[in-house]
């Protein structure tokens, strides 16, 4: 029987800190960081983000790589199948329908990033006044909103492009009138909730002016609620462009957006199905991209609803 | 409940009144007269032409009697349609948007609500993701570009159902899926959240818990509490058809109210325009004041008057 020989080091204390106890052993985490990572876990998400660049890029250069110019009309070749020289093929002027459907790309893109931007701007300056006066100018403001949406967005719209001359401005101007109601409605929320809390409180007792209460803590707070909500406007956006070109309110001939291709395609669906597909095709994938960008972006930024 | 309904009504009178200035003055704004035409109309006939309409009144003097004509329910003669005042168009093609109106909420209410309810019910599974995969897609896709698939596919190629034209129950269906896809889509999602909310909550456990069979836990516990978000979309729902319904009653030749008012804007026939936007306006602004009364009818925490007592 042999014991293992006890010595008198073993009895000394190890080495301890008081600090040691508030150590944090894990890296230090921030919400955006957060944020991120639960946004990383969402693969279609990610996906999305992935499809929306390649979008961006192809609309930059699309209409470049094919050799074809997108207005240029050519009779002879009109109504053509995709082939090795046009590879979507061609309308029934023969324009190249690569070269249109990635420089109607540009003017989607561009009209639902500038319609969702506007809206940003105009929303928040309106919610976020609204939201942090409140009283009586907060029920005003927003009663002139309510009036505003109570008439359906679309038809606002409509009576506007009807007035207006043709192009892309009026169209994105038509489209912010009423536009904007939705980013003011939640950025006032958010504010009216904010301003209440503690840490808006110790701020304001510690003297922040209401502009930095504003900017550096009511804003960045909001953001999240923002967001989410910017990138749910963007296809709402460019769902209207191409509903409005389609009623032939859109973009003016001979430029290009994908809702006059589709509202031309469909005058000869029954011939031409191609025509058609590709237009609709990428609307359908932008819209998508956005759509799942934008869940997974509420999903990450508003870990209390997560499901 | 009658003063906030009287508060109600009075609210959509000053909407309704707001938008028929804007629309009256926005259509003066027009460019171009009711009577501009490539051929040119001899002077002396625009003029008899304006004093039959009124139009040579001073812009203040119309702007009374138009707004006095809409209190009487009449919207003034079409500018552009022969003979026609724009009441006939309306009280002509408004029974056909009126039936596939009703038909596509009735579509989007009923698969969304069982869409929604089986997501939730098989959370997490595959029930859940189908459910869910097919609701993004169906708030993806444009309802424009879906009616021109389905007419490519299911009328053209196969024959399954007639092209276009509104006369019987068969012509119906394609033209209703189309426009019932999009708020479909927004239903299941809204359902499927706020069944999941429910399914959570202490009441079911505590149904649950009492041993009551599950049948008996979701449906009269469950949904009944779950389907009020939805009721609160009904309003945003009559706004989607009825938009929606302009492009769906082009694609498929339907001789509704939605149809003639993109055939005004074509036309600019500005007095066609201006009635059925306000009859439109009418329409929406009264259904949402109705949703939102049922909505308070059928929420149990709001107890209008004393305690409903167990049903």
């Amino acid at each position: 029987m042999s014991h293992s020989q006890i010595k008198e080091t073993d009895f000394e204390p190890i080495h301890y800190e008081q600090s040691d106890a508030e150590r944090i052993a894990g890296e230090s985490t921030s919400f955006w960081k957060d944020a991120w990572r639960r946004f990383k876990q969402n693969k279609l998400a990610i996906i999305g983000i992935i499809v929306i660049l390649l979008l961006t890029i192809m609309s930059l250069t699309g209409t470049m790589i094919s050799g074809q110019n997108y207005s240029d009309n050519d009779l002879l070749n009109a109504n053509q199948s995709p082939s090795l020289e046009h590879w979507f093929g061609t309308d029934h002027l023969g324009r190249d329908l690569f070269a249109r459907t990635w420089y109607g790309a540009r003017i989607s893109l561009f009209i639902g990033l500038m319609a969702a931007f506007l809206d940003l701007i105009i929303g928040v300056i309106w919610g976020t006044i609204a939201g942090y006066l409140g009283g009586r100018v907060d029920e005003y403001m927003m009663r002139i909103a309510d009036i505003l949406s109570g008439v359906p967005y679309l038809l606002v719209v409509i009576l506007l492009m009807v007035i207006m001359p043709a192009g892309l401005w009026t169209l994105i101007i038509a489209m912010t009138i009423t536009g904007w109601i939705g980013m003011a409605r939640i950025v006032r929320g958010e504010v009216l909730k904010l301003k209440a809390e503690e840490f808006v409180m110790a701020s304001r007792s510690l003297g922040a002016s209401t502009t930095r209460i504003i900017s550096k803590h009511l804003i960045p707070n909001a953001l999240g609620a923002i967001l989410v909500t910017l990138t749910l406007t963007i296809p709402t956006a460019i769902f209207t462009e191409a509903f409005l070109s389609f009623l032939g309110l859109g973009v003016p001939a001979p430029k290009a957006s994908w809702g006059t291709m589709t509202s031309d395609a469909l005058s000869s669906l029954r011939y031409y199905p191609y025509q058609l597909f590709f237009p609709a095709f990428f609307i359908c994938l932008t819209m998508l991209a956005f759509n799942v960008v934008g869940d997974g972006m509420r999903d990450a930024l508003d870990p209390k609803d997560r499901r | 409940m009658f003063k906030y309904i009287l508060k109600r009504v009075g609210f959509i009178f000053i909407s309704l009144f707001f938008i028929v200035t804007i629309t009256f003055f926005l259509m003066q704004a027009a460019p171009g007269g009711p009577f501009t035409s490539e051929r040119k109309v001899p002077p002396k006939i625009e003029e008899q032409l304006n004093e039959a309409y009124g139009l040579d009144e001073p812009l203040i003097i119309q702007y009374k009697d138009y707004l006095v004509n809409i209190v009487k329910w009449d919207f003034g003669p079409s500018f552009k349609q022969k003979g026609q005042s724009v009441n006939d168009i309306i009280n002509r093609s408004f029974k056909y948007s009126l039936i596939l109106g009703f038909e596509a909420i009735f579509l989007a209410l009923s698969v969304g609500v069982f869409l929604g309810v089986l997501a939730a019910l098989y959370h997490n599974k595959f029930g859940d993701y189908a459910a869910m995969i097919f609701a993004v897609l169906g708030i993806s896709v444009p309802s424009f570009i879906l009616a021109a698939v389905l007419q490519y596919t299911f009328a053209f190629k196969l024959g399954l159902f007639p092209i276009a034209k509104f006369d019987s129950f068969m012509h119906s269906i394609l033209p209703a899926v189309a426009l019932a896809t999009t708020p479909l889509a927004f239903i299941a999602r809204l359902m499927r959240a706020s069944m999941l909310e429910v399914l959570n909550s202490d009441y079911i456990k505590t149904a649950k818990a009492k041993g009551l069979s599950s049948r008996v836990t979701i449906y009269r516990h469950g949904i009944r509490n779950a389907i009020l978000p939805v009721v609160s979309y009904l309003g945003p729902l009559v706004t989607a058809i009825l938009t929606g319904s302009f492009i769906i009653e082009k694609i498929f030749a339907i001789p509704g109210l939605g149809n003639e008012f993109v055939e005004s804007i074509t036309n600019r026939d500005y007095t066609v325009i201006m009635g059925t936007t306000v009859f439109f306006s009418i329409l929406l602004l009264f259904s949402i004041l109705i949703v939102d009364i049922i909505y308070g009818l059928i929420d149990p925490r709001i107890k209008i008057t004393g305690s409903k007592g167990d049903q």
